[in-house]
């Protein structure tokens, strides 16, 4: 009996995800991130309700490196999710389901999500 | 009289659908929630990037207005509401202990309904400032 490559289902240890399935993980990743990094939103406008002096620990706080660290990734997480759900939207009116349309769409989000940073992060600092 | 003849309406069995028996409920609440936050989340980046270096007069000036006091506290609202339909399919997702799950559940959404109060009677303070 000759031998031949059956199919084999994702051996966990090396398999590689696909570029679509990475970006799928990273919506929920993004998504619970801001969910948690609501709290810093919290604090900066629950730091302005106590008075300028607690408003200007905050601002300063989150000036500092650390601070301002926080808020990129903040900052990445916000439009990639934003721009990723857009691409949702279009799968939920039935548009974009074919796997190259979707690698297409993939790229776009990537790069639209890092235009929309960059663009914030120059005009903010 | 055929077999097929439905005396149930449309409305009626299209009603409770679904592993939760919710219908489309959540899945609509989450593009709706969705939709609204594509603008405020612009906004909210915009407004904020002009805060950046605002010291406590300005912010006070800023948030004062009541159009700018009334989309933060909808920004905030909106995107509490959707951090909670999303945190709640996570949860649905990979926690399978019962137990835990109720928990966390429980938990998540407390967490969004305090903080959205937190943020909400903030914002009002520094807005009405009393």
């Amino acid at each position: 009996m000759t031998k031949r490559a059956r199919p084999l289902s994702p051996h966990i240890q090396i398999y590689k995800m696909p570029f679509t399935a990475v970006l799928s993980i990273s919506h929920r990743i993004t998504g619970v991130v801001m969910a948690v990094g609501t709290l810093v939103l919290a604090y900066w406008l629950v730091s302005a309700a106590y008075g300028p002096d607690a408003y200007a620990t905050a601002q300063a706080v989150l000036g500092s490196v650390p601070g301002r660290l926080l808020l990129f990734g903040w900052s990445v997480a916000l439009f990639y999710h934003l721009c990723n759900g857009i691409r949702h939207m279009f799968w939920d009116a039935g548009m974009g389901f074919e796997i190259r349309d979707a690698v297409k769409s993939g790229y776009i989000t990537v790069g639209a999500a890092l235009a929309l940073t960059i663009l914030a992060w120059a005009i903010g600092v | 009289m055929g077999s097929d003849v439905k005396l149930r309406s449309a409305l009626g069995r299209a009603r409770g659908l679904g592993s939760a028996r919710e219908g489309v409920g959540h899945f609509y609440a989450q593009r709706a929630t969705a939709i609204g936050m594509i603008p405020l989340s612009l906004w909210f980046v915009i407004s904020v990037i002009g805060l950046t270096h605002a010291d406590y007069a300005t912010l006070l000036d800023w948030v004062g207005q009541p159009l700018n006091a009334t989309l933060l506290s909808l920004t905030v609202l909106t995107a509490m509401y959707h951090a909670q339909l999303g945190v709640e399919v996570v949860i649905a997702d990979y926690v399978h202990g019962e137990t835990l799950k109720f928990t966390l559940l429980t938990a998540s959404t407390m967490a969004a309904f305090l903080l959205g109060a937190v943020m909400v009677v903030s914002i009002l303070k520094v807005a009405v400032g009393v």
